[in-house]
């Protein structure tokens, strides 16, 4: 727990470096993330440690996200002024982007021969 | 009484009132979703910021001193984001099979979230300013904010876009996902990552580990063409903002 602890923060402090320094238009824990993968590519496979804390931290990966939501508060003047448009543009978008992300997934994998392959396909209902 | 209030004065100026309430609420919002069998339109995250947002402004309470308590779960988001490696790695053949489509899924569902967001505000006469700030809404907060700064936006107001993009999302992609009878993971996974970047990808990771690891996938690469496509689509939609 604290080693896996210790090395995410030691590979979130490098994304941040290099983030910083290397001008990358990237923010610092998604380069963190890609050292990491990078680094676990070098050494052949996931640690047993490093699994169970990550499986951990991503299975409450929501509750992270708690905090910033309650941001919302901060807006909420702004937002009423205009919450109309704002309240249906979000909703619109949101499943007209999402269907269509989606749908191109499906068409363009079955177009390149890269069909789900059984573990990949949600049960049928 | 005096007890009661001088209790409050003591717990409200210090972070563990209010980062213990975050997690409580938490694990409330969880549990309701666990006991309505994982039903997507009960979303923890969701039902926690609506229940402490009313907590917050019942007890007159400032979002900046409810933040120093619930910055110590603010701040794991860094580290989980960096441990997203490990099930990407553990899953990386299944990525690497996918890289085509993935792309493609990347560029269509990146720029029909802009240019979906725009149309959709200016037929319902929003601001130009509302217009801008909605634009970046599908990426990742600090990016947002950055391109929403860069084009005349409110950089504020796109933080609050971001976040109610990311759990609009996370409810909605079930739903809309079996009604088009799409049941692929990786497409399923894909895109709520493009779409509701962080938010979502929690989302995919509750409900099947390959889901996630798409997700994942999506916000990543998302992160890095949302900033050269809004510019050109609100360039080319200019004429149309006002």
């Amino acid at each position: 727990m604290l080693k896996a602890i210790t090395t995410l923060l030691v590979f979130q402090l490098a994304g941040e470096i290099l983030a910083q320094f290397a001008g990358l238009p990237l923010p610092g824990p998604v380069l963190g993330m890609a050292l990491l993968m990078l680094a676990l590519l070098g050494f052949g496979r996931t640690p047993d440690w490093l699994n169970e804390t990550a499986d951990v931290l991503l299975r409450h990966f929501s509750l992270l996200f708690v905090p910033a939501s309650v941001g919302l508060m901060q807006y909420l003047s702004r937002i009423e002024a205009e919450w109309l448009p704002i309240v249906v543009t979000l909703i619109v978008s949101t499943v007209i982007s999402i269907a269509a992300s989606a749908l191109t997934f499906v068409a363009v994998a079955k177009l390149v021969g890269a069909a789900p392959r059984d573990d990949e396909r949600k049960a049928a209902p | 009484m005096n007890d009661l209030v001088n209790i409050w004065v003591y717990l409200a100026s210090s972070p563990l009132l209010w980062l213990t309430v975050t997690l409580l609420v938490y694990g409330f919002g969880h549990w309701c979703m666990q006991k309505s069998g994982n039903n997507p339109a009960v979303n923890p995250v969701a039902i926690a910021a609506i229940l402490i947002i009313l907590l917050l402004q019942g007890s007159g309470t400032s979002y900046q001193t409810y933040f120093e308590g619930a910055q110590f779960v603010h701040f794991m988001l860094g580290p989980a984001i960096i441990a997203l490696a490990v099930p990407l790695v553990r899953n990386l053949p299944k990525v690497r099979a996918s890289l085509i489509p993935m792309i493609a899924a990347l560029f269509v569902g990146a720029s029909t979230a802009v240019i979906s967001a725009v149309l959709t505000a200016v037929w319902l006469g929003a601001t130009p300013a509302v217009t801008l700030s909605m634009a970046p809404k599908s990426v990742t907060t600090p990016i947002a904010m950055g391109i929403s700064e860069r084009i005349g936006g409110l950089p504020s107001l796109t933080a609050a876009m971001v976040v109610g993009t990311g759990v609009l999302g996370a409810i909605i992609v079930t739903p809309l996902l079996n009604l088009l009878r799409i049941r692929d993971w990786r497409a399923r996974g894909f895109a709520v990552g493009t779409v509701s970047h962080g938010v979502g990808v929690a989302r995919a990771f509750q409900v099947h580990e390959v889901a996630g690891v798409f997700a994942a996938m999506a916000l990543c690469l998302n992160a890095l063409i949302t900033p050269i496509v809004v510019p050109v689509i609100v360039g080319l939609l200019k004429g149309m903002i006002g």
